[in-house]
């Protein structure tokens, strides 16, 4: 059976050349980057590497570039490594409410912690309200975090605008960006942003699991979550994950290799699929379709059908997507961002995420929508009554 | 200390006339079934109407115990300390040293029960048990005897291999060893209920096949894996189960467009029972097994299990029918299903049932109906039966 897959916001397809090398590194060169012999040295020219690779991308020090497990684990290293650096100038802290749950649940904790964290709230296209921002911000706050892209309706955030307002206010103020579903999609430059840390993973753009990344600006204080060893600078103990280090490299570098012509074709396949898509009746795009919207993610409503079973539909034809929001019959569990948005109450729980890689074709868009002419239909009929 | 043997004691066998020897058999090859994903080597044979485990070299006590533990047609999994001949006064300190090790707190009464099996040693067993009861009291004053009512029975038996000794008497999962009733046919959705009725019937003896019923693209992968999940917990106990897995999606649309919603459920379950009966008639299974009690649901009253069964020519057999969800529960929780069970999984029953469905069903207006899916229903039955799937499970 063809297989279509649209889930590249879950997860991506390693590059065949991030494959290689990662078994390459964990076969041949397989050193502890620690150890003072010539296997160690090896190893560690792979972290080099990709130190340089990411601060090429990035247009930052190789200094402030650590590794980590994960987009979860950045996340938790930004925001509580910074929080509790710096609780001394204030407890308070801001995000916005349609964040990852790595980010969320992270302020959760934080609260539990003692902290105060103001959630802004969105508008109807996901996107953050400035004028909110500027409202929260206080003489205690110490930290902001807010996503580059939405990873569920693809909202592109306005971090310039929002980390300019924040710097204003105050300068000391830290921001923080969640760039897991934005880096390898747009040239992020933490500087010119005015960005102080930045969140990215690796299984997002075709390498690894299991190895994220972390920008700190080498003037945010910062203290560590875990505790070992002390590799990287005692940042981030726990000996290196050279494999995925190396395979994070090679897909960041890869990624962006005619990154124009990428971003440029999925923008006229999400077009071509929206067109296509809002033919079906009781349907609806959530967030925006221009340019100001992520070029891979299209978050679509079908009145009346369940996600879950419009999923398994699609499955059977063997297209993968996701469920706009986490949801079973058991457990309702309506999107935050969803709701944020105030998306209409028939498709809270009726909405499904379409996200595109470089490697989706305009065949593959077109079977997808044809699969959706067929069945969609076929489902509205038998509902609960 | 190690326990080099277990023996193990057997209730409702012994009773068994001339068959019993089939059932002694059926129980060690349960036993031997059981020890197959332990670590080390077992010896399992019958010797004088009881069942013996030797354990050769190195084994993993905790986990034996606990895989004989769910064996039916165990009452009591007795470990033993295999002790060599060395005369009298050695045997002597070794059953102190027994008991010392066995009991830190001395503060109990005791009997000593001796069976000599080997003729030829110096002593008879009342001499054996009055001997080694005076040397225990000698050992710890704390300790009193207790000949009809004793706290600790311990039992030595000299034997030509050497002397057994045992006191413990861990809990056997009691039932018939599986193999000994024949075979039924287990309606096994991913809820609580169903796998509990199958470690019930099982406990009986009866041997299980399975049958769960998905609707793709309405319930999912992980639904199904669940079930399978389950059927693999329920053949710890119940041994290897063959399970078919039925795609019921055609079957269910086609009532939904042709029989009143309210009727929805009832109607499913009527043809959920017929292909569960094909499978069980085809396998040489004596009956069916659901997870039904009275008036949990809608689809469990008097009057819907009447029309449920109403397509049924062999037995229905529902273990659970007077069982409390609470019971169910806790049996659930005890055999290590309900974690599994309850996992938010969309099952084939929950996906268009009606806000109100029929709680009383006439068994006449259901069987007409069901003459409206006539002119579809067979090859829709036909189909299902023929694309079903089966997997080996434990």
């Amino acid at each position: 059976m063809k297989e279509v897959y649209l889930d590249n916001s879950a997860t991506t397809r390693a590059y065949g050349c991030v494959g290689e090398l990662v078994k390459k590194v964990m076969c041949e060169d397989y050193g502890n980057p620690s150890s003072m012999h010539r296997k160690g040295v090896e190893a560690e020219k792979y972290i080099k590497e990709a130190k340089e690779t990411l601060a090429r991308l990035w247009k930052v020090k190789e200094k402030e570039i650590f590794f980590t497990s994960g987009g979860t684990e950045s996340d938790n290293l930004a925001l509580i490594g910074a929080a509790r650096a710096n609780n001394r100038s204030g407890k308070h802290l801001i995000t916005s409410a349609i964040e990852h749950p790595a980010i969320i649940n992270t302020m959760r904790y934080l609260e539990e912690e003692g902290y105060r964290v103001t959630f802004l709230p969105v508008d109807r296209y996901g996107r953050i309200r400035l004028e909110a921002l500027k409202e929260a911000l206080c003489e205690d706050t110490i930290l902001v975090s807010v996503m580059y892209v939405n990873n569920e309706v693809g909202s592109v955030q306005p971090i310039q605008e929002a980390a300019g307002i924040v710097k204003a206010y105050n300068k000391n103020i830290l921001f923080h960006v969640d760039a897991v579903q934005g880096f390898g999609k747009y040239r992020i430059y933490p500087k010119k942003l005015k960005v102080d840390m930045c969140s990215i993973s690796g299984h997002k753009i075709h390498g690894p699991k299991g190895i994220g990344a972390l920008y700190i600006d080498e003037r945010v204080k910062i203290k560590p979550i875990v505790f070992g060893g002390e590799q990287q600078k005692n940042i981030r103990s726990g000996t290196e994950n050279v494999a995925g280090i190396a395979g994070l490299s090679l897909a960041a570098r890869t990624i962006y290799e005619n990154l124009d012509e990428k971003v440029e074709k999925m923008r006229g396949l999400k077009q071509h699929f929206i067109e296509g898509v809002t033919k079906i009746k009781n349907t609806t795009v959530h967030g925006l379709y221009d340019e100001t919207s992520a070029p891979h993610i299209i978050s679509v409503g079908f009145a009346g059908i369940r996600s879950e079973v419009l999923l398994h539909a699609l499955e059977e034809k063997g297209i993968y997507v996701s469920s706009g929001s986490a949801c079973s019959s058991n457990h309702p569990q309506v999107s935050g961002v969803l709701r944020g948005i105030g998306a209409g109450q028939e498709f809270l729980d009726a909405t499904l995420r379409f996200s595109m890689s470089e490697f989706t074709t305009l065949e593959e868009i077109d079977y997808t929508l044809d699969t959706l002419y067929n069945i969609v239909p076929m489902l509205r009929k038998y509902t609960r009554r | 200390m190690r326990f080099s043997t277990f023996l193990l004691k057997y209730g409702e066998i012994g009773i068994k006339g001339k068959n019993r020897y089939l059932f002694e058999d059926a129980l060690v090859r349960q036993v031997r079934r059981a020890l197959s994903d332990v670590d080390g080597e077992f010896k399992v044979y019958k010797s004088q109407a009881r069942i013996y485990v030797d354990c050769v070299g190195e084994y993993d006590f905790e986990d034996a115990a606990a895989h004989l533990k769910r064996v039916f047609g165990l009452v009591g999994i007795c470990p033993v300390v295999r002790l060599t001949d060395t005369g009298f006064e050695g045997l002597k300190k070794d059953v102190v040293a027994y008991m010392d090790e066995t009991y830190p707190d001395k503060n109990l009464t005791f009997k000593v029960e001796t069976r000599r099996a080997k003729k030829s040693y110096p002593k008879n067993s009342m001499e054996i048990s009055r001997d080694l009861g005076e040397a225990v009291l000698y050992a710890f004053p704390e300790i009193r005897v207790d000949v009809h009512h004793p706290d600790v029975m311990l039992n030595v038996e000299v034997r030509t291999d050497g002397i057994y000794v045992y006191s413990q008497v861990i809990p056997g999962a009691g039932g018939m060893p599986v193999g000994t009733n024949g075979k039924a046919m287990l309606l096994l959705s991913g809820g609580i209920d169903s796998p509990v009725a199958g470690y019930m019937i099982a406990k009986r003896g009866v041997e299980i096949e399975a049958v769960y019923f998905h609707a793709p693209p309405y319930t999912s992968e992980r639904a199904k894996q669940k079930v399978i999940d389950l059927a693999k917990i329920v053949s710890r106990y119940a041994g290897p189960i063959k399970l078919h897995v039925v795609n019921f999606t055609d079957i269910q649309l086609y009532i939904y467009d042709q029989c009143p919603h309210e009727e929805l459920t009832i109607i499913m379950r009527r043809y959920m029972m017929r292909i569960a009966e094909h499978f069980s008639q085809k396998d040489g299974c004596l009956g069916l097994v659901t997870g039904e009690s009275i008036g949990q649901v809608a689809s469990q009253t008097m009057q819907s299990l009447a029309a449920t069964n109403d397509v049924c020519k062999e037995p229905v057999y529902r273990p659970l029918i007077g069982f409390d969800k609470r019971d169910i529960v806790e049996l659930a929780e005890k055999i290590g299903t309900f974690e599994t069970s309850i996992q938010p999984f969309e099952d084939c029953c929950t996906i268009f049932v009606a806000k109100h469905p029929v709680t009383k069903p006439n068994v006449e207006v259901i069987r007409r109906s069901e003459e409206k899916l006539c002119e579809k229903i067979e090859e829709l039955v036909k189909t299902a039966v023929e694309t079903a799937e089966i997997i080996k499970v434990g």
